[in-house]
């Protein structure tokens, strides 16, 4: 890589894109794509392995890019970056597991309009090396995950008494009313709202004790 | 060709996109600008016209690369990227457009006219109406809808946001966390609209 990536440059980078500047409930960026697909934990998997993929890649590639892009026209080159990696995803999911693309429908290809893809490689990419750019990409769409896997398991085990497709005790039986709702687009708004308040009043009550 | 059937068809796409098929509250696109610019009405208006502009046109450009230029090709897999470059040249021309003849909008949405083009309803409406084998008629009927719709529900929450501004929320609810909780109880309301459609 290159040598201004110490070991605690690696530390920050992933403070930062796991907790302290979450993508999701500190940025809010980048939740409408996935947020359809965390009806089911195994869906919601693939399409952060995706993005995984997608984010750490491409702002290492506008990184690699930064100095040789005129500014003016340098949106247009990240979002043809972009989409160039998500294409790349597309058929291999097609050619390997067309059932998981199916189900994904046109989600994988809105990757490409994810606005947190956009954003890192707008903020992190085209100003620093591409060591760095990679890590931050890798981190913040690693804290994305994270938040969607809580959303998502909760969803499918409140909706469908099941996790990953597998009988969870107590959920699958009849003792437990399905909350039918939870896998619909509402439960999606009211699990992500409540994620997102649990998560900024720890980190808020964090501040004030360290005030 | 008998058209009748066709743009009954288009109608019926166009009804179920702006209630109970939501592109926003029921496929969860275009959810950045609709909690970053919800804060007042007058803003969400434009940005709401904006997009149904821009999405009606879109789709049917798109349509028309789709079907007369990659499947002849047998370049179908290249959409994402014909779709985006169609996608960003539109709106470079809307933005000029507004530049010119309304200074104080062009102020009021600054960042988030570019934004458009990552605007993944624009985008998703595309790909669905690839998805879904929808004919040139029905397209009409499908961009129309889906941007009529997303502009419901943009205009809906603004009003909504703008009552809220003096009430006491918990601090790590305000902002993004009360707007999805809106959200979530408008996209229940609009799953009401399942019975008035099918009842017909």
């Amino acid at each position: 890589m290159n040598g201004s990536g110490g070991q605690s440059d690696i530390k920050g980078i992933a403070v930062e894109g796991l907790w302290r500047n979450n993508p999701i409930f500190k940025q809010v960026l980048g939740i409408c794509s996935t947020l359809a697909v965390t009806n089911l934990v195994l869906n919601t998997v693939v399409m952060c392995v995706a993005l995984i993929f997608t984010l750490s890649l491409s702002s290492a590639t506008v990184s690699i890019l930064r100095s040789l892009t005129p500014r003016n026209i340098r949106m247009m080159v990240e979002t043809l970056i972009i989409a160039f990696y998500v294409i790349i995803v597309d058929v291999l999911l097609k050619a390997y597991w067309p059932e998981m693309s199916t189900n994904l429908g046109p989600y994988v290809g809105l990757i490409i309009t994810n606005c947190i893809v956009m954003g890192r490689a707008e903020a992190c990419g085209t100003s620093n090396p591409p060591g760095t750019a990679a890590l931050d990409g890798f981190f913040n769409a690693l804290g994305y995950t994270i938040i969607l896997l809580i959303v998502a398991t909760f969803r499918e085990v409140l909706g469908m008494g099941t996790f990953m497709g597998y009988a969870v005790p107590y959920f699958s039986t009849p003792a437990w009313d399905k909350w039918i709702i939870m896998v619909m687009p509402p439960g999606a708004f009211f699990m992500l709202a409540i994620v997102v308040w649990v998560f900024r009043s720890i980190q808020l009550a964090g501040e004030e004790k360290a005030s | 060709m008998n058209l009748g059937p066709e743009i009954g068809h288009a109608l019926a796409v166009c009804v179920a996109a702006i209630f109970t098929q939501n592109i926003l509250l029921a496929y969860f696109l275009g959810l950045c600008p609709f909690i970053g610019v919800s804060r007042e009405v007058k803003t969400a208006f434009g940005l709401g016209l904006a997009v149904i502009f821009v999405m009606v046109s879109t789709t049917l450009l798109n349509w028309l690369a789709y079907h007369y230029v990659l499947v002849p090709l047998g370049l179908e897999f290249f959409r994402f990227i014909m779709f985006i470059i169609i996608i960003a040249a539109f709106v470079q021309f809307v933005e000029m457009a507004i530049e010119r003849f309304s200074p104080f909008l062009y102020q009021q949405l600054g960042v988030f006219l570019p934004l458009i083009t990552v605007n993944c309803a624009i985008l998703g409406a595309s790909l669905f109406m690839v998805i879904r084998n929808y004919s040139f008629i029905v397209t009409i009927g499908y961009g129309l809808g889906s941007s009529v719709g997303w502009f419901l529900a943009i205009m809906a929450m603004a009003g909504i946001r703008q009552r809220l501004a003096n009430d006491r929320i918990p601090r790590g609810l305000q902002g993004p966390g009360i707007t999805l909780i809106i959200a979530g109880l408008m996209a229940l309301a609009f799953i009401g609209f399942t019975g008035v459609l099918q009842g017909k």
